[in-house]
Parts: structure tokens; C-alpha cells; sequence
């Protein structure tokens, strides 16, 4: 009987949890909030990654931002008209390169991690919003705090983040121009060989 | 007061626009599209601006701002930095008024008279920790909570980004609330205002390669960058989510985008100011 009772009482409380966790793991805001702490931690937890090892980087990059980051959509978005006349390949390397490239860009800024710490600001949504905004702000000891929003759009495999805002610059808005005149000038091809050669120059030392 | 406000201007543009004319018959790259963004009808010639400043930069301000930077230990220059920020206060106290959030001038002014007593003269910010936040403030931005519109980009030479609408506020007006432009002794007022400029590219030397990783065109990523950041700081961190679907303008040639994420953004036709500069 009390075997019975407790195996009700626990079978109910896994049943909660896993509604718990069925409810949680689709708040953007606090999904952002546990990756940017997890994100922070672990580079301040590893030496090799504040110094911008690439491999490091890469699989930090792999297993924590892949996941909840639409690459592709971020691409399409930087890319504007020119994405609708780009065969799949094409839409494959540019998603590729351009990932590549502000992995690149921001493994450089590693460094500067120290002790900052993410807060959220307030966050506005209906529970039936399927895009969002989720506002941030890093703070540190030092200096003022630093604005980082992040836009999300609700997919099947829940929240994925398409666009950054750092001090209120989106990043999708300030490549957008860029990517137009490499695309006029040299078709899509000409954008991607723009990308990879980028790519392939040696990373700059910060 | 009287016209020391003018001086330094004076003298040092007269040699410059010598300068800045005979360099522009030559060089820059100019993209074949060039002009095509509404926001920056003058971009070839932004363009010439923007590379003479860059050789400037490189000859000039960058090797100073790095010897400041191997010299001057961190704490030392926080607190340059912090002191520089703090003669802002007055600025951004009178603009906060004018634009309508007289809190935020109590405050600014507040934080001014503490961190220049207690924080010894701005060095350290005790303010923040009474929880007085910063608002950094500008007329610029005033211009633009009034409803103007940030006008043609503009590079101007030697102080970099700027718009029509913020070079009028900024380098027209703001000299008017800037205490160090008060200084009667012209040489040390000269002095404090040369190392403010070298202060600051210092703290902008760790950018560099950071924008050069990340640009495919230098002069676009930084322009576009700083219409953003202007159109966002005179919303105060909360500008209108911009033209949602609204908005007509088809990005360079092309149908509008068909498929309904390439919806959103598109910046308004105003934004402004200057995202160096600040801090």
C-alpha cells in the first residue's frame, strides 16, 4: 500500500516535472538568459577559449548556439531578394560562410570576458507571439551596461534566435547593404567567393 | 564664453579643408551601387572623407592612442575615461529636459554633483551605486526625439560618422554644454580636449580588428552601424520596430521579398548619431 502510495506520488511529481519542463523550455527570454550564462561560464572556465582557440570556440559554438540559432534564416534575412534566385547549394555555402565569418569575428572578442553577467530587461510578449524580442543587458564591474537583444522566431524545434542586437545595432540590418552590393555586382556566386576568401585570411589578433 | 568657443574650430579647419580638397581629387573605391542608399546621397564623396580620415588615423591618432594605451596602466585610464564621461553630465541633464524627462535631468545632475565631489571629479562613479543611472544624452539626439530626421550621412573629416542633422547638433551645439569648452587658459583647454580625442581611440583600438573581421565593406558596415545606433539611442534603447511590414522600399533592386521572413527592419529614413564618438 505505501509502496503503491509513493510510486503514485513520484510517477505524479515526474509527471509535473516533465510538464514543467515542457512549459519551460519554450520561454524565450529565459531560454536566453540560461544560454548566455551558460555560454559566459563556460568561457570563463577555459583559458584556451578566452584566447580564442578555434577548435575550442568551434565546439563551444556546436553545442551551445547551433542548437537554438536559425543560421540559415539569419542568412536569408542578410541576403534579401537575391536568397529567392540562389539554388540550395548556394544557400548552403552562404549559411555556411557567414556563419563562419562572425564565428570568427566574435571568437576574437573573447578575451574580453571577465566578469559580466547577463540580465534580462523586460520582456513584452503574448503567449501566442511566435517572433519576439528578448532584452538583454551585460553588465560588469566596469563600464556601462551593454544593450544585447536577441530576435526569436517559435519553430517545431522551438525557439531558434535569427538576429542580434549589439548597443542597438541589429547584425542582420548592418550586413544587409553589404551583401546587395557584393550580389549586384558579382551574383550570389561573387558574394559567397567574397565570404570564403574573407574566410581564409588568417584571424586578427585582439 | 565669448567666442574662445569658436577658436579651436577655426584655426585648426582652415589648414585642413586644404588638406582634405587636394586629397579627394584622388583614390577611394567607390562600389558601383553607390549612392543607391537614400540615407547616404553623397556617398562617394563620404567615401574620399572616409579614407583620408583613415590615413590620418593610421599616421596620426592610432600611434598616439596605442603609446597612451602602453603607457597609462587600466585603472588610469578608466578613470580619464570616467572623468571625461562625467564632464558629459551637464549636457545630458539639459538635453534629458528638453526632451521632456525632467527625471532623468534630476538625476543627471545629481549623479554630476556627487561623482565631482565623492567620486573625485568623476573618476569614480559613487552615483551608480545610490542607483543613479547613467543617460548619456546628446543634442543630436534631441533633435531627433523633436522629430527630425537624421538628413544625409555624413563622414566628417577627422571626427568620422556623423549626419547633417548630428553634426549640427553635436559639433554645432554641444560644445555649449561641455564645461571644458568654458576653460578660459586656451592651451590647457586644448590639452584636455586633445586627450579626450586620444582617450577615446584607445578605447576604440580593441574595434579595429573587429570590424575588420567582420566588414566586407568598412564604410558600409560602420555607416550602417551608426544610423542604427543613433536611431536607437533617440528612442533610448527602444525604437519603433521599424516599419514592420510597412515599409515600401524594396532593399536594392529586386521584388520586395517574397517569402514572409524577409519581412521587418529596413531602418526608417531617420537615425542618427555618432557611435564612436560616445563614451
Amino acid at each position: 500500500m505505501r509502496f503503491l502510495k509513493s510510486l503514485l506520488v513520484s510517477m505524479a511529481t515526474s509527471a509535473l516535472l516533465v510538464a514543467a519542463v515542457h512549459a519551460q523550455a519554450p520561454a524565450p527570454d529565459a531560454m536566453v538568459r540560461d544560454l548566455s550564462n551558460e555560454v559566459l561560464n563556460a568561457i570563463k572556465a577555459d583559458k584556451a577559449l578566452k584566447s580564442g582557440d578555434t577548435d575550442r570556440v568551434q565546439k563551444l559554438v556546436d553545442e551551445k548556439v547551433v542548437p537554438y540559432t536559425d543560421f540559415q534564416k539569419m542568412t536569408q534575412l542578410a541576403v534579401g531578394p537575391g536568397w529567392r534566385n540562389a539554388t540550395p547549394e548556394q544557400r548552403a555555402a552562404l549559411t555556411r560562410e557567414f556563419r563562419t565569418l562572425l564565428v570568427r569575428t566574435y571568437s576574437g572578442a573573447l578575451s574580453q570576458v571577465s566578469d559580466q553577467k547577463v540580465e534580462l530587461r523586460p520582456f513584452r510578449a503574448q503567449p501566442t507571439d511566435t517572433d519576439v524580442i528578448v532584452r538583454t543587458q551585460v553588465v560588469a564591474s566596469r563600464g556601462d551596461p551593454i544593450q544585447l537583444d536577441y530576435r526569436l522566431e517559435k519553430t517545431d524545434g522551438g525557439w531558434k534566435i535569427y538576429d542580434i542586437n549589439i548597443l542597438g545595432v541589429w547584425l542582420v540590418e548592418n550586413y544587409k547593404s553589404q551583401f546587395s552590393s557584393q550580389v549586384n555586382a558579382g551574383g550570389i556566386d561573387g558574394l559567397i567567393k567574397t565570404l570564403s576568401e574573407r574566410n581564409q585570411q588568417p584571424a586578427k589578433k585582439t | 564664453m565669448k567666442n574662445q568657443l569658436t577658436s579651436v574650430p577655426r584655426n585648426a579647419l582652415a589648414p585642413l579643408c586644404i588638406v582634405v580638397v587636394s586629397f579627394l581629387s584622388g583614390c577611394a573605391t567607390v562600389p558601383s551601387d553607390s549612392g543607391s542608399d537614400p540615407r547616404d546621397p553623397i556617398e562617394s564623396f563620404n567615401r574620399q572623407v572616409f579614407e583620408f580620415n583613415d590615413v590620418v588615423d593610421r599616421a596620426v591618432l592610432k600611434p598616439v592612442a596605442q603609446a597612451y594605451k602602453f603607457v597609462l596602466p587600466e585603472p588610469v585610464r578608466d578613470c580619464i575615461s570616467n572623468v571625461f564621461s562625467n564632464f558629459r553630465e551637464p549636457s545630458n541633464a539639459v538635453n534629458n529636459l528638453l526632451q521632456g524627462k525632467p527625471v532623468d535631468a534630476v538625476s543627471d545632475t545629481c549623479r554630476f554633483v556627487v561623482n565631482s565631489t565623492i567620486g573625485l571629479l568623476g573618476c569614480f562613479d559613487p552615483a551608480r551605486q545610490m542607483g543613479l543611472e547613467k543617460h548619456s544624452e546628446d543634442f543630436g539626439q534631441t533633435l531627433g526625439r523633436w522629430g527630425i530626421g537624421s538628413g544625409p550621412y555624413l563622414v566628417v573629416p577627422i571626427l568620422g560618422p556623423s549626419s547633417l542633422r548630428d553634426a549640427i547638433g553635436i559639433y554645432g551645439a554641444e560644445p555649449y554644454l561641455d564645461p571644458n569648452f568654458y576653460i578660459n587658459n586656451i592651451p590647457v583647454r586644448n590639452s584636455i580636449l586633445g586627450t579626450r580625442v586620444v582617450n577615446q581611440r584607445a578605447e576604440l583600438l580593441q574595434a579595429d580588428d573587429l570590424i575588420s573581421g567582420a566588414a566586407l565593406d568598412k564604410y558600409r558596415f560602420i555607416r550602417d552601424g551608426y544610423l542604427q545606433r543613433r536611431q536607437n539611442q533617440v528612442y533610448d534603447g527602444n525604437p519603433p520596430r521599424a516599419a514592420d511590414e510597412a515599409d515600401a522600399k524594396p532593399s536594392t533592386g529586386g521584388p520586395p521579398a517574397a517569402d514572409p521572413s524577409v519581412k521587418k527592419e529596413l531602418v526608417p529614413p531617420q537615425s542618427a548619431t555618432p557611435a564612436p564618438a560616445q563614451k
